[in-house]
């Protein structure tokens, strides 16, 4: 160890008047490390302002000691906790106790408990109560009742169909709106508006019967349907079980009656099928006597509802005659005793026919005795045909709401020109009675007259028959083409015959006789053999030609009484029923027995065909056999 | 009951003799229907359940009427909860004794009893 001075390498080098220099220190009370710019937020200024004031107090060194004075609080709980110190004090004031007189021992028994009382003293506060029971004033009540606000409970229920019906009504609405927005004068508004108006106040004020029509009507058929709930069952279920023992034979089984009271002294005239509705036919009612003519009544019946009829339509003179329109089954075309024709319109709720043709327009001068609707013209206009005893055949069309008639071919009687006065040829004027448009072949129709003949005519010659047939001997009440065969048609008449021909032979291919005479024969729509004649003396035949040819299969008297004749007969297009008028008014609803249906038996082994090519082979085969020239006899 | 001058029938503006002419066809209508062949009675009962016509007594009416209604209300509700695009038609129900036909309307409900005779 030496003594020398060691001076570090990089110790200051001065020179000595520098180190003579006198550097003065003062000394402050100012804490150099105290910051001097400290700023605080003011929110009176809304500024930063900076603090004049900064504490100068400077620590060097803090050290927090472990004594506590023992009367303090903190003291005297942490030596209660400890329990020592109170033993030392109890010694101590013992000892304190002792030196004092006797008696004071007591007391210095008591301090102890007291001390220790005092320790158990939680209440750091020293709490004590100091209540004081005040006298409390009587308590009034002021309240008031009024009436409560009036409610109403409102309930609903969120189901799938309110909400479907919620959205179409929106629907509806915004239609509507659309479509006033089209209809844009303000005066047409305010018209709606008021009528709008009106609309609700009466609305409001009749409580309505009209607006149960409807339920009213399903009802009504409800009811009927309860009582005639046994015919129900039979028209819909019922097939005769006994035909199969009956050996080809069947039966006509009676359902439902239709009569109307105010049609009771009426004879049915004519009988129709709804085209679209299969249970709704319409029969026309008049009379059939020339001395007896009064009014007549159009009704249309459902089989839903056999006891009232649906439409009824009165007018001055009696219907021979009715046709409703295939593409417009709301249209019914109606032939008058006095030579009218009439459109009804069952749309419309009006009970006079739409359009009525008039002595001006060209009418019949005799009765009307059948109308036909006939496709629509070039110009998308109604058109029908109608043919009366004063042997015009008129078309008539319906343009611009007016009945334009014109005469397709006046019937004359050939080889019967009279020498007139002057020197004139007058031709005696055929009367016709009945005819038929052919169902595929547009303009070839049949004509039959009161005389007996049928002639062949077409629509585009006005003065010539294609053909002329002998058909009978007195009137022909009815010609009717084969639905399925082509060449073949039937016709019956009041000199009790009932033939079938072929339109291209001279001679019927079948006769048959009824016994009296034949009021109207119908075709059957399933099946090309089978047809339905009814006779004056109230008997129904139905014939099938592939099973007998010679006999009716079925010939069953239909109406009760016997004065009652028969006038007309209607094949359902598809239920296996027949309606029947007399001339009561009646009109009888009757079943067809299984065996009156047969459909060509399928041979084993063979497919089962269908369609109409069937039904015409069928009646080919039996043409055949009879075709035979004059070989073979027949009745 | 006043005939209305001008009003709806069944959402139809209809003028005054066409609307009487519907309301005499609905007056006919009921009473064929009363008239038919062991129809006990009818009731007409209106959107709320109060019956508005009857041929009934009083009590059997408002019996009818008030359990009717609610049975109804929930055989639609039933109909149309399934498809919404359906609706009840007619509601029948056979009994021992006779057999209740109903037809709701939009607004209105036809109560026919009837016993078929068997």
């Amino acid at each position: 160890m030496s003594k020398t001075l060691l001076k570090p390498p990089d110790q200051l080098e001065l020179t000595e008047a520098e180190l003579k220099e006198e550097v003065t220190r003062i000394l402050t009370a100012n804490n150099p490390h105290a910051p001097q710019n400290i700023v605080r937020y003011s929110f009176k200024e809304r500024a930063y302002k900076p603090i004049s004031y900064v504490d100068q107090l400077a620590i060097h060194f803090s050290l927090d000691g472990n004594l506590l004075l023992r009367d303090s609080d903190e003291g005297r709980r942490q030596s209660a906790k400890i329990g020592l110190e109170p033993e030392v004090e109890e010694t101590e004031v013992k000892e304190e106790g002792s030196k004092e007189d006797i008696p004071e021992a007591g007391e210095g028994e008591e301090p102890p408990p007291h001390s220790r009382k005092e320790q158990k003293l939680t209440n750091q506060f020293n709490f004590c109560e100091r209540a004081s029971q005040t006298f409390n004033n009587p308590v009034r009540e002021r309240a008031c009742q009024m009436e409560p606000p009036p409610r109403a409970t409102f309930s609903a229920t969120a189901n799938q169909w309110e909400i479907y019906d919620a959205y179409v009504e929106e629907l509806q609405k915004l239609e509507k709106s659309k479509e006033k927005e089209k209809q844009k004068p303000l005066v047409a508004k305010k018209e709606d508006k008021a009528r709008g108006r009106k609309l609700t106040s009466l609305e409001s004020q009749s409580d309505d019967v009209t607006k149960v029509t409807k339920a009213a009507k399903i009802v009504e058929r409800m009811v009927n349907q309860n009582t005639f709930d046994d015919l129900a069952q039979d028209f819909k279920y019922f097939e005769d079980p006994a035909d199969e023992y009956r050996d080809q034979e069947g039966t006509l089984l009676p359902l439902w009656k239709f009569q109307y009271d105010k049609a009771k002294r009426l004879a049915v005239t004519a009988i129709c099928w709804n085209p679209k509705y299969k249970d709704l036919f319409a029969v026309g009612h008049g009379s059939y006597d020339f001395m007896k003519q009064s009014r007549g009544m159009l009704l249309l019946y459902t089989m839903k509802n056999p006891s009232f009829p649906e439409y009824i339509f009165n007018s001055e003179s009696g219907i021979m005659c009715l046709d409703i329109h295939n593409d417009h089954p709301y249209l019914l075309v109606v032939g008058f005793y006095d030579g009218n024709v009439a459109i009804y319109n069952l749309k419309k709720s009006h009970s006079q026919p739409g359009y009525k043709s008039s002595a001006k327009s060209g009418k019949h001068t005799d009765p009307v005795w059948q109308v036909k609707w006939q496709k629509d013209d070039l110009d998308n206009n109604l058109n029908f045909f109608s043919i009366s005893s004063d042997g015009r055949i008129v078309s008539w069309t319906l343009v611009k709401n007016e009945l334009v008639h014109s005469d397709v071919i006046k019937l004359s009687v050939e080889g019967t020109t009279m020498e007139g006065p002057e020197g004139l040829q007058l031709q005696t004027i055929g009367c016709g009675t009945s005819f038929d448009f052919h169902k595929k072949i547009d303009y070839l129709f049949l004509v039959g007259t009161e005389e007996g003949k049928i002639y062949k005519c077409s629509k585009s010659y006005s003065s010539q028959f294609l053909d002329t047939f002998d058909a009978h001997h007195m009137a022909v009440d009815a010609v009717s083409w084969n639905p399925y065969h082509m060449k073949v048609f039937i016709s019956c008449s009041s000199d009790w015959t009932v033939k079938i021909w072929d339109h291209t032979i001279k001679t019927p291919m079948f006769i048959f006789d009824l016994n009296s005479a034949v009021g109207d024969v119908a075709w059957a729509p399933y099946s090309s053999t089978i047809f339905a004649a009814v006779t004056t003396d109230g008997k129904a035949h139905v014939f099938d030609l592939s099973i007998n040819k010679y006999e009716a299969i079925c010939s069953q008297p239909v109406v009760a009484k016997k004065k009652n004749k028969i006038t007309h007969v209607q094949f359902n297009p598809i239920y296996p029923i027949i309606i029947i008028g007399d001339d009561r008014g009646h009109v009888t609803c009757l079943k067809l027995s299984p065996n009156l249906r047969k459909m060509p038996k399928e041979k084993k082994g063979q497919e089962i065909q269908k369609g109409p090519e069937v039904e015409i082979t069928k009646l080919d085969k039996l043409l055949n056999l009879v075709r035979e020239p004059a070989n073979k006899p027949k009745k | 009951m006043p005939l209305p001058l001008k009003g709806t029938c069944n959402g139809m503006l209809l003028t005054c003799s066409a609307l009487v002419t519907a309301w005499a066809e609905v007056e006919e209508t009921l009473k064929r229907i009363q008239a038919h062949k062991g129809v006990i009675g009818t009731i007409v009962v209106n959107a709320e359940g109060i019956p508005i016509r009857t041929t009934l007594d009083n009590s059997t009416t408002v019996q009818y009427a008030g359990l009717l209604h609610q049975l109804t209300m929930k055989a639609r509700s039933t109909v149309r909860d399934i498809d919404p695009q359906n609706d009840l038609t007619f509601l029948r129900i056979r009994s021992k004794k006779h057999e209740i036909m109903v037809a709701p309307d939009k607004e209105y409900l036809l109560i026919v009893i009837q016993n078929p005779c068997e």
